[in-house]
């Protein structure tokens, strides 16, 4: 019973910062304490948190590496702004609007995160990491080569240009390949963005806490020793994989709704991408909610912090990266930290028992 | 008719045949050993048995069903709980949540909450444990919480791959003596071990494997009194 709600206690924190984040975003925006660049940032916080606890799912709780989770970012984010920008006049509301788009976007995305998982899930580790990269890759080109048009009859489909669209006098072009989807309505913003962060966490939360999320851990720990108690390995890793896709797709939802032009660039949907959010759930430890959380925050607000150092900047942003790594991973730190924990000195007794 | 029947298995490790038509039969109430040395194929057949493994031929049958092509993950609600060999614990979760784990495939709370106390009551260790990872458990205890995991899904028939490796010699005693209670509280077991002599001394009858094939079979008695099993086996 005690450790039930320690794990509570734990999670009422993590929720506690968000809200005061939150708060705290809100008063400063308010009385103008905040630069237009740090206005313009919070959304951008907000995808990449989302982003981070996803893949924290995959990387920490089921505990396989997976590369392409600007993929699924990136299916969300072209499903969710091809619907808000065909209902732009339909749909006045700009929440509804925005909320069926998030429906639609995480749908697909966790689609596609089923149809990826089934094939590639039979691999592990740096195969499965590899493979993954690779889908990331597809889907991000795929997009770049899709041309959809919609007029009086209906959508039109292409992947050479335009022009074979063939559509009607009164159609409009809604993704132009490269170009990506323009006018899509910016619905997002900071409160829209703070709320799916709280859905995510209440999701993964939820998940991790319950018989199907141990029954994921299970299988992190020991594959053989899972199925031989009657855990269906299949089942399971296919599950966390596209509730982990479907998230991240929420994710690409909002960046989408942030900007009016959508385009897929190897910036905002390709392996580098992917890259950054593994380097955030790895930096904030592996399986920590909050730990991603965290380190999502501190390491896209860094690089704009340290702006005024210019050239340096990078060089910095290299070095916290490894100064946190050694801090997360290094045994000597963490006993020395475990040593000095605030909680430790309180109860000295009280042993952390994941 | 026999609880478990093993038929003329064959299985094999892409073009490497490790079973090569072995057939065996566990009735019920009994503890059988299966002894052989190292790669006689002892945990390939367990492994084919549990649904770990698909063999290419053969056929494995559970109280009268098929279960030949039946997946692992079902194997366990028909009633057949397997321990694998070595440490194979949730290392990161706690003893109570491998435990809990156990009873995954059982949905009643208070028969699942009856099970914990009885596996308690035979792992007292365990008890005092229940909330550390079992990942920071002895060898020995790893291994108890693998066998009290196994009975929380309350098998008619445990099958357990070389309990005794890498144990001090307390601790063999000990996982032995549990075994003898397990099969006198009415499971059928099925034991695979390289340490012969102890197997041999609490089982009913025994098969001894040789490199996919089974040499001699008998009762755990005669086995242990025979000069071949002596010689290769037992060291004497």
């Amino acid at each position: 019973m005690k450790k039930l709600s320690k794990n509570t206690k734990s999670n009422l924190i993590t929720y506690g910062i968000v809200i005061l984040a939150y708060i705290f975003c809100e008063i400063f925006m308010r009385t103008g304490h905040m630069s237009s660049l740090m206005k313009g940032i919070l959304v951008p916080l907000c995808v990449y948190v989302i982003l981070a606890v996803s893949l924290n799912l995959t990387v920490g709780i089921l505990g396989e590496l997976s590369l392409g989770h600007a993929g699924f970012m990136c299916v969300g984010a072209f499903a969710g702004a091809v619907f808000s920008k065909c209902t732009a006049e339909i749909i006045s509301v700009p929440t509804v609007r925005f909320i069926i788009a998030l429906l639609i976007g995480v749908a697909c995305a966790g689609i596609c995160g089923v149809l990826i998982g089934i094939p590639v899930l039979r691999l592990r580790g740096d195969y499965l990491a590899i493979v993954t990269l690779a889908f990331g890759e597809i889907i991000k080109n795929l997009v770049n080569v899709v041309y959809l048009g919609l007029d009086s009859n209906g959508f039109h489909f292409s992947m050479k240009d335009a022009m074979s669209l063939g559509m009607e006098p009164d159609g409009v072009v809604i993704i132009k390949g490269a170009q990506g989807i323009t006018g899509t309505p910016t619905d997002s913003n900071f409160t829209i963005g703070i709320i799916l962060v709280l859905l995510t966490l209440f999701i993964v939360i939820n998940l991790v806490h319950s018989r199907t999320g141990r029954a994921i851990m299970a299988i992190r720990d020991n594959r053989i020793a899972a199925e031989s108690i009657g855990i269906n390995i299949t089942k399971y890793k296919i599950l966390a994989f596209s509730v982990s896709a479907a998230l991240s797709g929420a994710a690409g939802v909002l960046y989408a709704h942030n900007l009016s032009t959508l385009t897929a660039l190897p910036k905002n949907f390709g392996y580098n991408m992917s890259i950054m959010i593994l380097v955030f759930v790895v930096l904030g430890g592996i399986g920590s909610i909050r730990g991603s959380m965290i380190a999502a925050v501190v390491l896209t607000l860094l690089p704009e912090l340290l702006r005024s150092l210019n050239e340096y900047r990078m060089l910095i942003y290299a070095v916290v990266l490894i100064a946190t790594m050694i801090f997360t991973w290094s045994p000597k730190a963490i006993s020395l930290r475990e040593r000095y924990s605030p909680a430790k000195l309180f109860h000295k007794e009280e042993k952390e028992v994941q | 008719m026999a609880m478990l029947e093993i038929k003329d298995l064959e299985v094999y490790y892409g073009m490497i045949q490790a079973i090569k038509g072995i057939s065996f039969q566990v009735n019920e109430g009994e503890v059988i050993a299966l002894i052989g040395a190292n790669g006689a194929g002892k945990t390939t057949t367990l492994h084919t048995i549990s649904g770990l493994i698909a063999p290419k031929n053969g056929t494995v049958t559970f109280e009268g069903a098929d279960i030949t092509k039946i997946p692992a993950h079902r194997i366990v609600s028909l009633g057949m709980a397997h321990v694998p060999e070595g440490r194979r614990v949730f290392a990161s979760l706690s003893v109570f949540q491998n435990l809990k784990l156990g009873a995954y495939t059982r949905s009643s709370k208070e028969e699942i909450e009856d099970s914990l106390q009885t596996v308690y009551k035979r792992f007292p260790r365990l008890e005092e444990r229940k909330n550390q990872p079992a990942g920071t458990l002895s060898g020995g205890e790893q291994q108890m919480l693998a066998m009290g995991r196994a009975l929380m899904s309350k098998p008619r028939i445990i099958l357990m791959d070389e309990p005794s490796m890498g144990l001090s010699p307390i601790f063999v005693n000990e996982i032995f003596d549990i075994i003898k209670s397990v099969s006198a509280g009415g499971t059928t077991v099925l034991l695979v071990e390289q340490n012969a002599k102890k197997a041999l001394s609490i089982a009913d009858r025994g098969y001894v494997l040789e490199t996919g094939r089974i040499v001699l079979e008998g009762n755990a008695q005669d086995l242990l009194n025979d000069e071949s099993v002596k010689k290769a086996y037992l060291g004497e």
